[in-house]
């Protein structure tokens, strides 16, 4: 199976990527956009799925610092 | 005594702090980390650079290297780890000293002469310091805005495991409360972000770096006449 996997940074963490892009969007004429995060996203085929979320709590993310999303198999059946 | 200093690929710092151990000790090895013996190391030192290029998050590869099984081993009986810079990184990946390291508030790498206070001098790493003694080490990273739980910042504090911290007005990459270096709570591992195998010669501007090898010498010539 085909699987992503976003990682943010957890909420209340200093994101200052995200803050540097939020800042950069008004000059630019697009006004009313707030909580913008840089996330990564980590594409992989896994036999598995059910392994996933031992994946990303090994390896994938710092759970100390980041949160980890699994996209759902109906997320990644739709058309990019 | 003997230092050992690990080698990871993309380790980059390892010679410098080779070189810097052998000062005080006279003796220091490379340890390769694809080897798990410690080579009758008494200190081991997890150098600056980019492990495994750091392509995934700073340290989070090196910690699964065989050495580093070695290295939490040998830190269990009490042996004392120093971490510097990606050597820090990796001890909080691999869970062996409390927190993580954030990407600088920045957003660039720095590298810059910054200024310590000590805040801890009773031990392994800091005894030949005094309290409250100002010491100049460069720092040069991309990721060293150290973070942790504001209830684990409190513990740190309050078990005295704060050992070094930007001196007012120098936080150079957003640490919380100022935190330069850290230990464990058993006060044998320690991880810091800047440099002192960087600061160990007059020619280069300042050798203050020296005292945290000289502490570390002189930690472990006391454990071995035990």
């Amino acid at each position: 199976m085909r699987a992503r996997v976003l990682i943010r940074p957890k909420a209340g963490i200093l994101d200052p990527q995200g803050q540097t892009v939020e800042r950069a969007l008004p000059a630019l004429g697009f006004g009313g956009v707030s909580r913008v995060h840089v996330v990564r996203l980590v594409e992989l085929d896994v036999e598995d799925p059910a392994t996933l979320p031992q994946i990303c709590e090994a390896l994938l993310c710092n759970t100390l610092i980041e949160e980890y999303e699994i996209l759902a198999e109906d997320v990644l059946a739709a058309p990019a | 005594m003997k230092f050992g200093v690990i080698r990871f690929p993309g380790s980059c710092d390892e010679v410098d702090a080779q070189l810097a151990a052998a000062r005080v000790a006279g003796d220091a090895e490379l340890l390769w980390h694809a080897d798990r013996d410690l080579h009758g190391a008494d200190a081991v030192i997890v150098p600056g650079g980019f492990s495994y290029g750091d392509y995934l998050r700073a340290g989070a590869i090196a910690r699964f290297a065989p050495v580093m099984e070695s290295v939490a081993a040998f830190a269990a009986e009490g042996g004392p780890v120093l971490g510097i810079c990606n050597g820090f990184q990796v001890l909080c990946e691999a869970g062996l000293l409390p927190g993580a390291l954030l990407g600088n508030t920045g957003l660039r790498f720095l590298c810059r002469q910054v200024e310590l206070e000590v805040e801890t001098a009773d031990t392994p790493f800091t005894r030949a310091c005094q309290e409250g003694e100002r010491l100049s080490i460069p720092a040069k990273h991309m990721t060293g805005r150290y973070w942790a739980p504001e209830a684990t910042l409190d513990e740190l504090e309050a078990n005295r495991q704060v050992l070094l911290r930007y001196a007012p007005g120098e936080n150079p990459n957003g640490s919380a409360r100022d935190i330069a270096g850290v230990s464990n709570a058993a006060g044998n591992v320690f991880g810091l972000m800047p440099h002192p195998e960087h600061a160990v010669e007059e020619l280069t501007g300042s050798t203050d770096g020296l005292k945290i090898f000289q502490s570390l010498r002189d930690h472990c010539d006391e454990r071995l006449a035990v």
